[in-house]
């Protein structure tokens, strides 16, 4: 191999290596990992971007289960606050959105608060939801947050309560 | 030799510019720290501005954060050994209450002011929509970094220590 692409590999192996320390290092005492939800149930922003373009909210239901001071800050349009569900009144607020909603409901939950893998709040939530018996719930993957994955994208937010 | 020094050089610059991803570049920086007044956990009122001539480590975290809970206790390790050269390290908790606040101030036995922020002081350093979020001020209060996410601690107190000794 010559030096070029030694240089190459290390590169690459740094640059991984970086991108994907904040998951593989959750302390013990950490609630459920956003990495326990299915890789089938992630859900891409830019596909919500479409959904919500195509069809407003009629057809998903998106639920932020983060700090209310980011929601405040920013969220996307017309989502409910539930408050941190890797907290008990987050959780019971989510069961109490939820409890209106058919069964098979497509609900996207989402925080962004944290990297995907120390995100504490989307696994509790997720796992929540698929125990009160809802067969489509997804997660909104946000790699690294909120700021860097939906708004800087310039993704549609709403300010405010 | 030369094919090698050009390797050598791109390495750098890749590697660079990969390290630096996590980073993005903030308007703040090289521009006066918003300025901001609020009380602390205890009460005492904490005013940004009175910090002037010391190195001011800013941090935006919450008790939800697990990146967070593993900076704090550096955080105070460094408080205590570089307060002398002159940093002063202040933490805006984002939580929603200040219950949890406490608790984890408690139990890792922080002693630096901690005050409850906002959407309106997160907002005046650029939006917080993702932790932790730490700047670096210098003596001046000028903002001189912004260190967004997960990051290297190591680096981060060369930084410190750079500027303290400065």
């Amino acid at each position: 191999m010559n030096s070029l692409a030694k240089c190459i590999v290390f590169v690459l192996f740094v640059g991984l290596t970086t991108g994907t320390q904040a998951q593989f290092s959750s302390p013990a005492s950490a609630p459920l990992s956003a990495s326990t939800v299915p890789q089938a149930q992630l859900m891409q922003p830019a596909e919500l971007v479409k959904l919500l373009k195509a069809a407003g909210t009629a057809q998903a239901v998106v639920f932020q289960v983060g700090s209310f001071v980011m929601f405040q800050q920013a969220h996307i349009p017309n989502a409910g606050f539930t408050g941190p569900t890797s907290q008990q009144n987050g959780l019971i607020l989510l069961k109490k959105f939820a409890a209106p909603l058919k069964k098979d409901q497509l609900i996207v939950i989402y925080c962004g608060c944290c990297p995907w893998g120390r995100c504490p709040n989307i696994g509790p939530a997720y796992k929540q939801l698929r125990d009160l018996g809802f067969t489509n719930v997804k997660a909104l993957y946000l790699a690294n947050n909120f700021g860097d994955d939906w708004v800087s994208k310039g993704y549609p937010v709403e300010r405010g309560e | 030799m030369r094919r090698r020094s050009l390797a050598l050089l791109t390495c750098v610059v890749l590697t660079i510019l990969c390290a630096g991803s996590a980073q993005a570049p903030s308007s703040l920086v090289n521009k006066p720290a918003p300025a901001f007044v609020r009380s602390d956990l205890g009460g005492r009122q904490m005013e940004l501005n009175s910090y002037r001539g010391k190195v001011v480590l800013l941090n935006f975290w919450a008790t939800w954060c697990a990146p967070c809970q593993i900076e704090l206790p550096r955080f105070e390790a460094w408080q205590k050994r570089y307060a002398a050269e002159g940093l002063q390290v202040l933490a805006v908790s984002m939580d929603d209450e200040d219950a949890p606040v406490r608790r984890t101030v408690r139990r890792l036995h922080l002693d630096f002011p901690v005050v409850m922020g906002d959407a309106k002081l997160a907002e005046a350093y650029g939006g917080v929509l993702g932790l932790p979020i730490t700047f670096l001020i210098d003596r001046n209060g000028i903002v001189v970094a912004r260190i967004k996410g997960e990051t290297d601690l190591h680096k981060l107190e060369s930084r410190v220590k750079a500027l303290v000794t400065q």
